[in-house]
């Protein structure tokens, strides 16, 4: 009774997938799916060859010093940075003076509250504050930029497929160009809207960001490093990657002690085994 | 119940003497995963992943309750709470990612123990009850793992706990009434998200107590063997300790050596980008995905999308339930005696079919659904359903097993040279 039931069943389900896939088919070859411009015309990203790529990957502390400026002079006018304190600066190889000075002379003060008055106010930042967003709240963001909302940055690097090499290579200097003639010819309809940018990097090919870096030298850096175009690209994607991920350090070293570790037990487990089924055929 | 050469707990120490009068704990593991429980001598490297599964459920329960005493279930600090621990908590980011990874290898673990029961016929006479058991802790699992992952708050969370509740809405007439009442609302909010942390901390435990059912009713046949033979007597068994102890803690070491690779070199790799931004209802993610060990339910899903009497939606929601649900009458489904595939040589052949199956429904699951992808959904939806509910009943009651060896001890010896039934008399 049960495998009667059971083939019922089972050719009810058949019967409901075959119509369904006579459904597909017919769809497939009487009105198939146009290609579309994202699916031509969009680029995987270019590798920006991050020191912190690999299994023993660490920060090149200056190059995450560098991406920080590249940060707090381009990105920081719009985009926020809400998990990051200014004292997680001192990982990267800033001393706690420096940033205490840092966070004082930061352009956005925290808000606070004036202590005589109880009206809103702001305060100078302290090395344990969490950056200070450009903007009061959703709505002045998207008054400021064409009604589009800069997202946080804290996380960038991990909430994008291939998240540094994804930074590095939308603001690197072959992200924003003009649109290809080729995609204008093959899709008329996606020209790109006003106020909006051609970006092949960019999931819909659009952002709404305008071009944050620009010109060779536009940050000017305090180790000697010639700013170019891609130079800088590629010092904010790393300060980005240690900003979504700063215990990456920790966590290579820590794995390889733990796999050296486990490697040990599996040795021992491994001659335990041999020793006590010596005897015995299995 | 056990084997009659069983060796009993015999304890030697004062101490232990009377612990065993006044509450013999000691004799219960003894008889459970110690020297007393007689195990086939012959098992393979697939019967390490039962104890695989519950070292996994042990390291999820213990990262689970440190993470618990730094997460906050509400809508407006969770993503942040669990940034948190990432940022802030001593050691929170191997804590987080261990448990994150850990759901991975857990499940991981468990398909792989599932396979092996259907490929050497564990859920046959006489332990219908252990396979039974075993299919409840896999749902206990699924529901587990699916609240879980809404506790971040991310975007996937948001929306993934959106789709899945929206299942409920597929019941006629009281559907939506019942999702409603399920989320607390009429979207996923403070109120789902307070109830899936609750629930996703209780259900471990009653997994953990369904586990103890498991090995319980596992115990009275005794286990399974890559031949499926019964075991006739003494000579086929080892005492589970040391033999099986020494052999499991070499799988065991390797798990661990899989399990760090990912949580400490590739933490992210079995995530989706998208949890890393906060959940957000105003913006649906382009592609919404469950995590990989859903994959290949949600390729069934997704493949029912022509309406027959019932609405698209609901013969999705119903096949996707039912391709777990039919495990179930898999005992009666399956009526061949002999357990291990190995002598089936048809069956085999579906069962491997199966396998490549579930695997091509898993890539469905996750691709794009453009035509091609789609058309191989449905195909290998009706595999499934047709090898588990059609092949496999016709199968077992016309094909022709080979010959079954006499008994564990010669087909043992057969491996090593030796054939001759007096050989196996004397072998021990």
């Amino acid at each position: 009774m049960v495998r009667i039931i059971a083939i019922l069943v089972g050719a009810a389900f058949t019967f409901v997938l075959a119509l369904a896939l006579w459904g597909t088919v017919s769809t497939a070859i009487t009105d198939p799916a146009p290609e579309t411009a994202e699916h031509e015309f969009h680029l995987h990203p270019r590798d920006a060859g991050l020191s912190s790529a690999g299994f023993f990957g660490k920060y090149d502390r200056r190059q995450v010093q560098r991406g920080f400026q590249v940060f707090k002079e381009v990105c920081a006018a719009c985009h926020s940075l809400k998990y990051v304190s200014f004292r997680d600066l001192e990982e990267i190889g800033y001393s706690e003076a420096e940033v205490k000075a840092i966070a004082n002379q930061w352009v956005i003060e925290t808000p606070s509250v004036n202590p005589d008055t109880g009206e809103a106010a702001t305060r100078k930042n302290v090395a344990s504050d969490r950056f200070p967003s450009p903007f009061a709240n959703e709505v002045a963001a998207r008054a400021a930029n064409n009604n589009a909302l800069p997202p946080d940055l804290s996380l960038i690097a991990k909430a994008r497929h291939d998240g540094a090499n994804y930074v590095f290579s939308l603001v690197g200097k072959d992200g924003y160009r003009p649109q290809p003639a080729e995609l204008l010819k093959k899709f008329p309809e996606t020209k790109t809207p006003d106020g909006l940018h051609y970006n092949p990097y960019f999931a819909n090919l659009n952002i709404a960001m305008p071009p944050p870096l620009t010109t060779d030298g536009q940050v000017t850096y305090t180790d000697g490093t010639v700013a170019t175009h891609d130079q800088m690209a590629k010092d904010v994607a790393a300060f980005l990657t240690w900003t979504a991920e700063p215990k990456l350090e920790a966590r290579h070293a820590a794995g390889f002690a733990s796999v050296v570790f486990i490697l040990i037990f599996c040795f021992l487990a491994w001659g335990a085994y041999q020793n006590v089924w010596r005897d015995v055929k299995h | 119940m056990s084997f009659p050469w069983a060796k009993q707990y015999e304890p030697k120490q004062p101490l232990m003497r009377w612990l065993d009068e006044k509450l013999p704990v000691p004799r219960l593991v003894y008889n459970a995963v110690g020297a007393g429980y007689p195990v086939p001598r012959n098992l393979n490297y697939f019967w390490n992943f039962g104890v695989l599964a519950g070292a996994a459920l042990g390291i999820q329960i213990i990262t689970g309750i440190v993470l618990a005493m730094h997460y906050a279930a509400n809508g407006g600090v969770a993503f942040g709470s669990v940034e948190s621990i990432m940022r802030d908590v001593n050691a929170g980011w191997f804590l987080r990612y261990a448990h994150a990874n850990g759901a991975s290898m857990f499940l991981l673990v468990v398909y792989i123990h599932i396979a092996r029961g259907l490929y050497y016929g564990s859920y046959k006479a006489p332990r219908e009850m252990v396979w039974l058991l075993g299919v409840v802790i896999f749902l206990l699992m699924m529901a587990t793992a699916f609240m879980g992952y809404v506790l971040p708050w991310g975007q996937m969370s948001f929306w993934g706990a959106q789709v899945i509740t929206g299942f409920f809405s597929a019941i006629p007439l009281v559907g939506e009434s019942i999702r409603i009442w399920l989320l607390g609302g009429y979207a996923p909010d403070n109120a789902a998200l307070n109830r899936f942390f609750s629930l996703h901390y209780l259900l471990p435990f009653v997994t953990a107590g369904v586990i103890i059912l498991h090995i319980w009713a596992l115990h009275i046949p005794g286990s399974n063997n890559p031949t499926g033979v019964d075991v006739k007597g003494k000579q086929d068994t080892v005492p589970f300790h040391p033999y099986y102890t020494a052999k499991d803690a070499v799988g065991l070491g390797v798990f661990l050596l899989i399990f760090a690779t990912l949580i400490f070199f590739s933490p992210n790799l079995l995530g989706h980008p998208d949890n890393y931004i906060e959940a957000n209802p105003l913006s649906t993610p382009a592609h919404i995905v469950p995590e990989w060990y859903f994959l290949p339910f949600y390729a069934i899903l997704k493949s029912f999308t022509a309406d027959f009497i019932l609405p698209a939606k609901l013969w999705g929601v119903l096949a996707m339930f039912g391709s777990i649900l039919l495990l179930f009458f898999l005992p009666w489904l399956d009526t061949s005696p002999v357990r291990s595939s190995n002598y089936r040589p048809k069956y085999r052949g579906f069962l491997i079919v199966l396998l490549v199956d579930v695997l091509l429904l898993g890539y469905v699951g996750g691709a794009e659904a453009n035509a091609r992808n789609v058309i191989l959904g449905q195909l290998a939806s009706a595999y499934y359903f047709l090898h588990f509910l059609v092949i496999l009943p016709l199968v077992s009651s016309s094909e022709r097993p080979r010959a079954l060896p006499n008994s564990i001890t010669e087909a043992v010896l057969t491996k090593h040279g030796g054939t001759s039934p007096a050989q196996t008399a004397l072998a021990n």
